[in-house]
């Protein structure tokens, strides 16, 4: 926390004297304050590293790296593209964290971790110390997963699932779409981020389309069975999209899937079909740096539920996406909850706080069409296996137009509030 | 523009309410009655009435805004009353109709009343409470806040605000830290009797949120009551 340092300094030579400087001396000879790195200023990464700072009371030095500094949430991008909320709407800066919480807030990349020195490497030459580390970094894309497509091809085939760029990308790519043209998404294969997000992306994508394009088609070439909220979606389609979206699921070939992304082709089960727009969504694993650690197995990395702490290393927890965790769905309102427990058992290790049963929530909102909103949710514990879902619920097909609209509403203070949660 | 406006509008009412025969011309106050039930979950007014969830409604006629002491409102309405807001009829009726338009940092969870007449009528029923404090009734509050009986034990249990604020940042994953209202209602601020009733009333699914049916129904009582002591004090 060199920011205080430099605040306390100052005092003192404006004033007072060697018994006040004196204080931070010792804490320099002895072990200083613990010091907490996060790595990832997301919904996990952000949330932690606030509630760290606030409920330590400057007892923690917290360190927050993250490369980006407008940051643009991934929920609520869809609506971005169907013109429901502006990009401006989504971005965050990080200003707070910084200015009324304390937390060093570093724009840069974490190249590197040597769990054994407890050190993180940063590609601009840096190197940060931790006591504890937690890891939010969200999800990189696994190699190959697509056939035909590679990260290169992101401009010709965007994936839209980091927000930002990409999404304002699809959105230009959608609205030019000739009259009558079609519209491909390769849907990913469990697990992913946010279940619900890519029928929710073909429900605002539908919406554009039905504005200005009513004849165009979406397909979607899906390699599973059902998806999330997969009833409501599909009621929501037929009423206010009908004959517009092919979904082809794992059963009927959607699994068995390429592309071209210069001829823009996407060939399913077999059949080629010349496409206008192709938004790929690969197969995710968690974001590089935690196969860099080496916390991961397989594709994710697991923790113990209690504490959200790395099975490998007990000095780090994982947080959000890159976490295997159980029950859970990959969703920013499980990173932010998660984040919370993750906070709390840090303190604790580094502070004696109290510590408490943790308890995780999650709810999605999807929004279909203007007003027709639903939400899917649970709550869960951490058992010593897996953290396990208690109890949840779903919104019903045929809900009123009323009910319906309670529920966008609701998403939107949902935002508000999550948000708030996580930028202060 | 907005607030000055408003002003100039509260000065005119204010002295138009001064010819005694205003009150009897509002609307009509029985019809009125009817439809309090749908304020009166967060409002009391009567004899004994308190501040509840919203400021207790008595003399709201006259009252300047943001004015009830003890009372916690929100930025935009504490200033409108230091500005010089004094709520009289025409200022109450646009409130009602759209109080986020009126204060958009309000923390009235309530969506506004669209019916010229029905706001016309339930404010005929308020301005009962407002004439003089004489003619306040001698019965009972027409509401205390409850549209849920809760054990007297469970309302008796002490909460430990820290505990709540632990607690609490499950809530706060929804609920703004700015009290706002904004499709969720906000809930800082708080009486605890209140929310511990609230909180009753869906963790025994008499409120239909299932979201808050769930959050409410995994939390014991004295978490119910930690919860409802930060939130009290919460700013």
């Amino acid at each position: 926390m060199k920011l205080n340092r430099r605040l306390f300094m100052g005092g003192a030579a404006a004033g007072a004297a060697a018994t006040t400087l004196s204080a931070p001396m010792v804490h320099a000879a002895g072990h200083g304050k613990p010091k907490v790195v996060v790595i990832g200023g997301g919904a996990g990464g952000a949330t932690a590293a606030r509630y760290i700072a606030k409920d330590s009371k400057g007892e923690i030095e917290v360190t927050l790296v993250e490369p980006t500094r407008s940051y643009y949430t991934c929920f609520f991008s869809n609506l971005y593209m169907a013109g429901f909320t502006e990009l401006g709407s989504i971005a965050h800066s990080y200003g707070k964290l910084a200015s009324e919480y304390g937390i060093n807030v570093v724009h840069d990349w974490a190249i590197d971790i040597n769990r054994e020195a407890r050190t993180v490497s940063l590609a601009g030459g840096a190197m940060l110390n931790y006591d504890r580390l937690v890891l939010s970094p969200g999800i990189d894309f696994v190699d190959g997963a697509v056939e035909g497509w590679d990260i290169s091809h992101q401009n010709a085939m965007p994936h839209a699932y980091k927000a930002g760029s990409q999404s304002e990308l699809l959105k230009a790519q959608v609205e030019a779409m000739p009259e009558g043209g079609t519209f491909a998404m390769v849907a990913p294969p469990n697990p992913f981020r946010c279940p619900p997000g890519p029928y929710e992306r073909i429900s605002m994508i539908a919406h554009i389309l039905k504005e200005k394009n009513p004849t165009a088609k979406i397909i979607i070439a899906d390699p599973k069975e059902k998806f999330s909220k997969m009833a409501l979606f599909q009621d929501g389609w037929s009423r206010h999209y009908d004959g517009m979206i092919d979904w082809i699921g794992g059963d009927f070939g959607g699994g068995n899937v390429s592309v071209n992304p210069h001829d823009m082709t996407v060939t399913i089960d077999g059949e080629e079909n010349k496409v206008d727009v192709c938004n790929v969504i690969p197969a995710m694993k968690a974001g590089k740096i935690c196969d860099m650690a080496g916390i991961t197995e397989g594709n994710w990395a697991p923790v113990n539920p209690h504490t959200m702490q790395s099975r490998v290393d007990e000095n780090i927890h994982v947080l959000g996406d890159a976490s295997s965790q159980g029950d859970m769905p990959k969703s920013g309102f499980s990173a932010n909850s998660q984040a919370k427990v993750a906070a709390m058992a840090v303190r604790s290790a580094l502070t004696g706080s109290k510590l408490f049963p943790a308890k995780f929530t999650n709810t999605c909102w999807s929004l279909i069409d203007t007003n027709d909103g639903v939400k899917v949710g649970a709550s869960y514990e951490a058992t010593d296996e897996k953290i396990a879902k208690v109890d949840g619920f779903i919104s019903k097909v045929g809900e009123d137009a009323e009910l319906r609209q309670a529920t966008y509403e609701e998403s939107v203070g949902w935002y508000a509030g999550i948000t708030s949660d996580m930028f202060g | 523009m907005f607030r000055i406006r408003n002003a100039a509008i509260g000065l005119t009412v204010a002295l138009c309410a001064a010819t005694p025969s205003f009150s009897n011309e509002i609307g009509n106050a029985a019809e009125g009655e009817k439809l309090w039930k749908e304020c009166k979950s967060c409002h009391a007014v009567g004899k004994d009435a308190k501040n509840r969830v919203g400021p207790h409604l008595n003399g709201i006629f006259g009252r300047r805004a943001g004015a009830e002491e003890g009372f916690k409102y929100s930025k935009g309405l504490a200033r409108m009353g230091k500005d010089g807001l004094v709520w009289e009829f025409d200022l109450l009726d646009r409130y009602i109709e759209n109080p986020k338009a009126f204060a958009s940092d309000t923390r009235m969870s309530y969506k506004g009343l669209k019916d010229e007449k029905k706001r016309a009528d339930l404010l005929a029923f308020l301005r009962r409470y407002s004439d003089n404090p004489g003619d306040i009734p001698e019965a009972a509050p027409t509401a205390a806040g409850t549209d849920h009986s809760v054990d007297p034990d469970i309302l008796a249990i002490q909460g430990d605000p820290e505990y709540g604020e632990y607690l609490s940042s499950e809530c706060t994953s929804c609920h703004q830290l700015s009290g706002d209202n904004d499709g969720i209602p906000g809930i800082i601020g708080w009486p605890a009797e209140d929310f511990v009733i609230a909180m009753h009333a869906y963790k025994d699914k008499f409120r239909p949120h299932p979201v808050m049916q769930m959050m409410a129904g995994r939390l014991s009582n004295d978490e119910i009551a930690a919860l409802a002591a930060y939130f009290e004090v919460a700013e």
